[in-house]
């Protein structure tokens, strides 16, 4: 409410000042007749406060009717304890339920800091150097790198804390530490390329300009495959949450990989084991090794989901998003039954390599408790695990398999059911567990 | 859950007295990159295929540059002992976060402790290099003014939670010859990576779909 009177009066003040000058310009409030006609009929309201204020023309602002929000790390947690926001790492979770398509809002796409805050960059005072095992350190301003050749591409980023989890209430608990977007950057190899990399060389580190300094270390065949130095998001500027000026963007690759607010990189000849890779990702259990690299196939039903409602029986399209970091998605399966049978979805939609898939399939709900899932193939023929089956891998009961830090079972990948209620409602649908499931997002 | 409520008011208490303090003592503390007050050489001199860029100077390196890696070749000069980390300790204020005794926290317990598998946390003595301390003491503290200890003062307290955790003696000096040559106790549990990583190579658990 304050926002938007303040949002008024200086809109008001700006009209004032902008009439004295030119008098062309309408009083403030004052819209065209067939579109005041249009809002009446529509049941919208004749305020325009915020649709013709001046900041909302300059840079485009959702209606006041759409108010679909992060959440914060720790506000859905199944005990329902307050949110716990710290000031110095707000991180959030995308509402992946909310959203539809395959690109996520950069404003809603999820965030984590490592330890540290969300610095505040000048990019004209932002360098990038790359140096270590090269012939030829070079330190890049930001108006140089744009002028190096640049493409755009589709990525998935994850942290590895996204997981499917039977105490989740809603698709954002268990799967909202992931977004998808267009990333715009300079290839990495062309950098590299720029500097001349060294014979012996086999790692770079990429290493932020946040307080902590966060680094990981990337295997150089890695970054001359696919890795961006990227600037822009979405068809603009990077957000500060998410690297502003300038990040890597390390397709399929585990979160800690993309390193935010990137001011150097140094070509190394074995990983560095910086304090994300060490004391967090550093286990005796060689599936767990620092270096896991990418993601299986991994998918979620976002409609019908956890928390929303079906209003009656009939016809409904159920929806949601599969990815992989092994490439694209070849085929996703649903069941309606719990998973005795699957059919498969429809993919017809952008299937991109190592981005969001979006998935449909028309369904006829008869009114019964039923549970919904989907798994992923991806094109390398490698299928989403069932909770069993990653049980068994990991030789875990399921107990030991819920209380396991998320960063001690490598790539949680394994599959998330829903289930619809008789009353329309969608709640959790793998089984109950009566331990508190570990949350890695709990110790960082 | 109440218990951690309490921590991150105390924590979050701790962090804005510190901030204040350090307003006070130096303006507003810079929490991003080092600046680099050198005149900046002209730009477009690099000499890639682009003629992108221009080569940093020396000092741009020495300040940027803080990686230390495994081995510790980048460890730079200087040194310290437990004794004089655990003055360093006080000093700078360590015990607002990790306690009295650096065991207490709130943020993580620096001595002893045993990893547990619903933590992701693992404790100091189980990192196979003891470089990788001081990379981190180095580059990331004090919280509220990262970056800001002198290499002295890294080397210190490297030392004191060395010998607290019992893999040094207290009178051990440690630099950048020493560092390197301790033998964590757990070195043995990390594995590096075997297989360099080639493209369409991901490992985990991968499902054949067509048996």
């Amino acid at each position: 409410m304050k926002t938007k009177v303040t949002d008024r009066r200086r809109f008001l003040q700006r009209s004032a000042a902008i009439a004295g000058g030119l008098a062309v310009v309408p009083a403030a409030g004052t819209i065209p007749a067939d579109d005041a006609t249009l809002l009446a009929q529509t049941g919208g309201s004749p305020s325009t406060d915020d649709m013709n204020s001046m900041d909302a023309v300059l840079y485009g602002r959702r209606s006041r009717f759409a108010n679909v929000v992060r959440r914060i790390e720790g506000s859905s947690s199944p005990d329902g304890s307050p949110p716990r926001p710290s000031p110095y790492r707000p991180s959030a979770r995308t509402p992946v339920g909310d959203l539809t398509g395959i690109i996520t809002p950069s404003s809603l796409h999820f965030t984590t800091q490592h330890l540290y805050g969300i610095p505040d960059i000048d990019p004209a005072s932002h360098r990038l150097m790359i140096h270590g095992m090269v012939d030829r350190p070079l330190v890049f301003t930001m108006d140089e790198l744009k002028r190096l050749p640049f493409v755009s591409r589709v990525y998935f980023i994850e942290c590895i804390g996204n997981r499917p989890n039977p105490q989740g209430r809603s698709a954002s608990d268990t799967h909202g530490r992931m977004g998808c977007s267009e990333w715009t950057g300079v290839p990495l190899s062309v950098l590299l390329n720029e500097v001349g990399v060294k014979n012996g060389a086999k790692w770079i580190v990429g290493e932020g300009a946040d307080g902590g300094r966060h680094g990981k270390s990337v295997p150089l065949p890695k970054a001359m495959d696919d890795v961006l130095v990227a600037y822009a998001q979405n068809g603009e500027a990077t957000r500060p949450d998410h690297g502003f000026p300038l990040r890597l963007v390390v397709p399929g690759m585990e979160g800690i990989y993309q390193v935010k607010w990137l001011r150097r990189i140094k070509v190394v000849d074995q990983p560095y084991l910086t304090y994300q890779e060490s004391s967090r990702f550093l286990h005796d259990d060689a599936r767990t090794q620092p270096n896991s690299y990418e993601f299986g196939p991994k998918s979620v039903i976002t409609y019908p989901s956890g928390t929303q409602r079906l209003g009656g029986r009939g016809s409904y399209v159920i929806s949601g998003l599969a990815w992989s970091g092994g490439g694209a998605i070849r085929k996703v399966e649903v069941s309606t039954d719990g998973g005795k049978t699957y059919q498969a979805a429809d993919i017809s939609g952008p299937a991109m390599p190592r981005a969001f898939t979006r998935f449909h399939l028309p369904w006829r709900w008869d009114g019964s408790e039923t549970i919904i899932q989907s798994r992923a193939i991806d094109e390398k023929d490698s299928r989403q695990p069932s909770e069993e089956e990653f049980m068994k891998y990991w030789g875990m009961t399921r107990q030991q398999l819920y209380r396991a830090s998320n960063t001690r079972l490598g790539h949680c990948n394994w599959i998330q059911a829903w289930k619809v209620n008789t009353n329309g409602d969608v709640t959790n649908g793998l089984p109950p567990i009566n331990v508190v499931v570990t949350d890695v997002h709990e110790h960082a | 859950m109440r218990r951690r409520w309490s921590v991150l008011a105390a924590l979050a208490a701790a962090l804005w007295l510190g901030a204040l303090a350090d307003a006070q003592r130096a303006g507003t503390p810079d929490r991003t990159a080092p600046v680099l007050r050198d005149p900046e050489p002209a730009a477009g001199t690099g000499r890639g295929p682009n003629g992108i860029g221009r080569p940093p100077t020396a000092r741009e390196v020495a300040q940027m540059d803080i990686s230390i890696g495994p081995d510790g070749a980048e460890l730079p000069p200087g040194s310290g002992t437990a004794t004089q980390g655990a003055l360093v300790f006080t000093q700078r204020a360590c015990s607002t976060c990790h306690g009295p005794t650096a065991k207490e926290g709130p943020a993580n317990e620096l001595i002893g402790g045993a990893p547990s598998p619903s933590s992701s946390y693992f404790p100091i003595v189980y990192w196979p290099y003891a470089t990788m301390i001081w990379d981190f003491i180095h580059r990331a503290m004090p919280y509220d003014r990262p970056g800001r200890l002198t290499a002295d003062e890294a080397y210190a307290l490297t030392a004191f939670l060395l010998f607290r955790n019992g893999v040094i003696q207290e009178d051990d000096v440690m630099d950048a010859k020493s560092l390197p040559k301790v033998q964590m106790p757990h070195r043995d549990k990390y594995k590096p990576p075997v297989e360099p990583w080639k493209p369409g190579t991901a490992k985990g658990l991968f499902i054949k779909a067509t048996p």
